[in-house]
């Protein structure tokens, strides 16, 4: 079994149904890309493996163990063992540093001065040493989603659910964070990366799926489907990173 | 861009609104040629005995008396001193003459007694039953003195009728009051109307003085008793002094008068002396009429109708 | 107009000479409605990020009804605790009637729904994103809701001194719980009352202008707060 198994999911509010059938798996020391036009259900389904909403139908199950539909002290002990960044992060109000210190801060791991390095050394890592008594709410949406990111990797989790992280980053810093992504899985995370940018998707990811109104449309590994996607030019959905001229 | 017909339906409603508006502040104006405003205190006012009276006065008067001030003695006298009354009740002498002397009333008219009960716990730790009412403080204080979780004394400190009534008591019992004021814990100093003073004494099974309506109103949720009931020493007299128009220009001197003597008529005295026997087994007060002596009022202030008329302007 | 012109006088002189009766008054009402303030605090905070952050039936009705208790008369809420607090009442054996620790719990139950309920209006104004984030980064409940109040920590900050004004002008409590026994429970607004009742009208207008005074300070005090 994958370290992470997400069977049979579906999720519906109301009438609407957002996914269907979602069967993945994604292991350790794996990127896996998901990929899909805007309402195809991306956010919606790293919402859901990141527990904060429950499926409507089917299970997630974490190291052979479900943790959908569990009791909420099983839910936070599995929450804690991932992290999401959030494709608009929102800043606590308060330094940069008590932002990224935050997750450690509430699983009590630690001192405060082993806290502080531990958030340093994230911050680093992102390209953003030195800001750690700025106010958070006072950064571009670009540092901020840095900041986000930091947060998220200061906690050493063993699944990484990223939503859109470059999306308001310059070439440059994007770059410089595809490089800490590559770095990451290459141990023992596990990585699920929403993005629109096929060019980022295509670089960093072994497997790819592809999300398309709530279904699985594709799953494999990257070169074969971004491969064919490219080559097919047939497919009703445009490609976005194929057109940019990098 | 908005209708003829919206521009008319805000009009109109603004229109109606002003007629409301001033119909009601002529109402209201109006009102002040027979209006008659009472101040008093609430030892009296708590009784509904005033009510009584007003409701049968107005009756046969066609007038509108209204009692905005029924608190303590002290804020009535300063309605009156402040014009802002037309007619003052209450029962304190020595501030009515004084109110009188400087020319802030016109005349005193005692019309009702009754007497201040000294209460305090059925077991009577100060064993003032028996005595009168200076010796019985007298009691109080020593025992009080000496052992103030046995025996305590609440006063209301508030320079109220029953306040000014307590203070002669002691000095009676030969105590500078100052000096009982601060002397111990024994004593404790409210600074609250009769009503929440007996609740206290109640509470801390204490003594206190009281004026009988007011206690009798509230018995049924004491467990104090009265030790003390009657005697010269505890005598409660109430006057009526109607304000002077020559000092305070404006106040209504003849309803006034019209009042007072309605007070002292046989018919209302009437009233008074039967006040309150059904609801309390015995009547709250004593009419004043043949009583002047034990009222201590002078024969020309005593149950007679008013002889300073109105100077007016 | 007399009696507002000498009662401001009347109170500069008060406050100038220390008048000792004034200062104890004085500062027994800034204790008694300041502990009364952070006690209730420390309950209703935290009870209104429960109510707030919760899902439960009847919510709806729940924060209804606390916002309706926000106008709750003093004297009310006095009489209510007078029937605990009695001899004859459930709690009468404690002998907190008549007593500076009667008029904090007093108070403490006639601020509770302000505190409660701007409590819970503060976390609303709080990005519900906030609540997403800090769940996925691992927060259990408890966390969450502190996460959430300090992130409206001003807005709370402010209700508690909503709180604090209240109490502190508050006299229906005061006088029921506290009677207003001299050295003892008397506090400013019972002061007032008594100083009218007898007359000193000068007295009155001085105190009421002190606790005035008090009142703009605090208000002052929070404005400088939130404009941060």
């Amino acid at each position: 079994m994958a370290f992470l198994e997400i069977r049979d999911l579906g999720k519906s509010y109301g009438q609407a149904q957002i996914l269907k059938d979602i069967n993945l798996g994604v292991e350790k020391g794996e990127i896996l890309g998901l990929i899909g036009p805007t309402g195809s259900g991306k956010s919606t389904l790293l919402r859901l493996i990141d527990l904060l909403e429950e499926p409507s139908r089917g299970t997630i199950i974490l190291e052979g163990r479900a943790v959908s539909g569990r009791p909420e002290k099983e839910r936070i002990a599995a929450r804690r063992r991932m992290a999401m960044v959030f494709q608009k992060p929102v800043m606590f109000k308060s330094n940069v540093l008590e932002n990224v210190t935050f997750g450690l801060m509430v699983r009590g791991e630690g001192q405060a001065e082993q806290r502080k390095e531990k958030a340093r050394a994230a911050l680093q890592a992102v390209g953003l040493s030195g800001y750690e008594s700025r106010d958070a709410n006072t950064l571009s949406g670009g540092e901020m989603q840095r900041i986000a990111l930091a947060r998220a990797i200061v906690l050493e989790p063993e699944l990484l659910l990223l939503d859109e992280p470059t999306a308001n980053l310059d070439p440059r810093s994007a770059s410089a964070i595809d490089s800490l992504l590559q770095s990451l899985a290459g141990g023992r995370t596990a990585v699920i990366l929403a993005t629109h940018n096929m060019m980022q998707c295509r670089k960093l990811a072994d497997r790819v799926a592809v999300l398309v109104e709530g279904r699985i449309t594709a799953l494999g590994r990257s070169e074969d489907i971004l491969g064919q996607e490219k080559r097919s030019g047939t497919s009703g959905w445009k490609v976005p990173g194929s057109d940019l001229p990098w | 861009m908005l209708s003829r017909g919206y521009h008319m339906r805000i009009t109109l409603k603004i229109s109606m609104f002003l007629v409301a508006l001033i119909t009601v502040s002529a109402a209201l104006s109006a009102a002040d040629e027979g209006r008659l405003k009472i101040a008093t205190t609430s030892s009296l006012y708590d009784t509904g005995l005033l009510e009584s009276i007003v409701d049968q006065f107005t009756e046969e008067n066609s007038a509108t008396v209204q009692i905005p001030s029924h608190g303590g003695t002290g804020i009535a006298i300063a309605a009156g001193q402040k014009g802002d009354v037309d007619l003052l009740i209450v029962h304190d002498k020595a501030r009515e003459t004084k109110f009188i002397e400087e020319e802030d009333g016109l005349e005193r008219r005692c019309f009702a007694y009754n007497y201040f009960y000294i209460v305090g716990p059925e077991d009577d730790p100060a064993g003032v039953s028996g005595l009168n009412a200076s010796l019985a403080f007298k009691s109080i204080m020593e025992k009080g003195l000496s052992n103030p979780d046995q025996v305590k004394f609440i006063t209301r400190g508030d320079l109220s009728g029953t306040h000014s009534k307590e203070q002669s008591l002691w000095k009676a019992a030969g105590y500078n009051y100052s000096a009982v004021n601060t002397s111990g814990p024994w004593y404790v100093d409210a600074g609250s109307p009769m009503g929440a003073t007996l609740i206290m004494a109640n509470e801390k099974s204490a003594y206190t003085l009281t004026d009988m309506s007011t206690f009798m109103a509230y018995k049924g949720n004491l467990t104090l008793v009265p030790l003390i009931e009657g005697g010269d020493e505890l005598l409660n007299v109430y006057s009526a002094i109607a304000i002077n128009p020559d000092k305070h220009p404006g106040v209504n001197c003849q309803l006034a008068n019209q009042f007072i003597d309605y007070l002292v008529s046989p018919q209302c005295q009437e009233i008074i002396g039967t006040y309150g026997q059904e609801e309390y087994g015995k009547p709250l007060f004593f009419k004043g009429e043949g009583n002047c002596d034990i009222m201590g009022c002078s024969v020309e202030e005593c149950v007679v109708p008013t002889q300073a008329g109105c100077a007016q302007a | 107009m007399e009696e507002i012109w000498n009662g401001i006088l009347r109170a500069i002189e008060l406050i100038v000479t220390l008048n000792p009766e004034v200062m104890e008054i004085t500062a027994r009402s800034l204790i008694i409605s300041f502990t009364a303030a952070t006690l209730a605090a420390a309950i209703d905070i935290p009870l209104g990020g429960l109510i707030e952050l919760r899902v439960f039936r009847g919510k709806r009705a729940l924060v209804d009804l606390i916002q309706t208790l926000y106008g709750l008369p003093t004297v009310t809420v006095g009489l209510l605790v007078f029937l605990l607090l009695s001899r004859s009442g459930p709690f009468g054996s404690l002998e907190l009637l008549y007593t500076p620790t009667g008029m904090v719990i007093g108070q403490m139950i006639l601020i509770s729904p302000i505190l409660i309920g701007l409590t819970i209006s503060a976390l609303r104004g709080v990005s519900p994103h906030i609540r997403d984030t800090a769940i996925s980064l691992g927060a259990n409940e408890g966390q969450v809701i502190r996460t959430i109040i300090k992130e409206a920590r001003f807005a709370v900050v402010a209700a508690v001194l909503i709180g604090f004004g209240r109490a502190l002008s508050e006299v229906g409590v005061a006088m029921m719980i506290g009677g207003n026994i001299r050295d003892y429970t008397r506090v400013l607004t019972t002061s007032i009352a008594l100083q009218t009742s007898m007359g000193n009208l000068e007295t009155s207008m001085a105190l009421g202008i002190i606790l005035i005074g008090i009142s703009m300070i605090l208000n002052l005090s929070l404005s400088r707060f939130q404009g941060r």
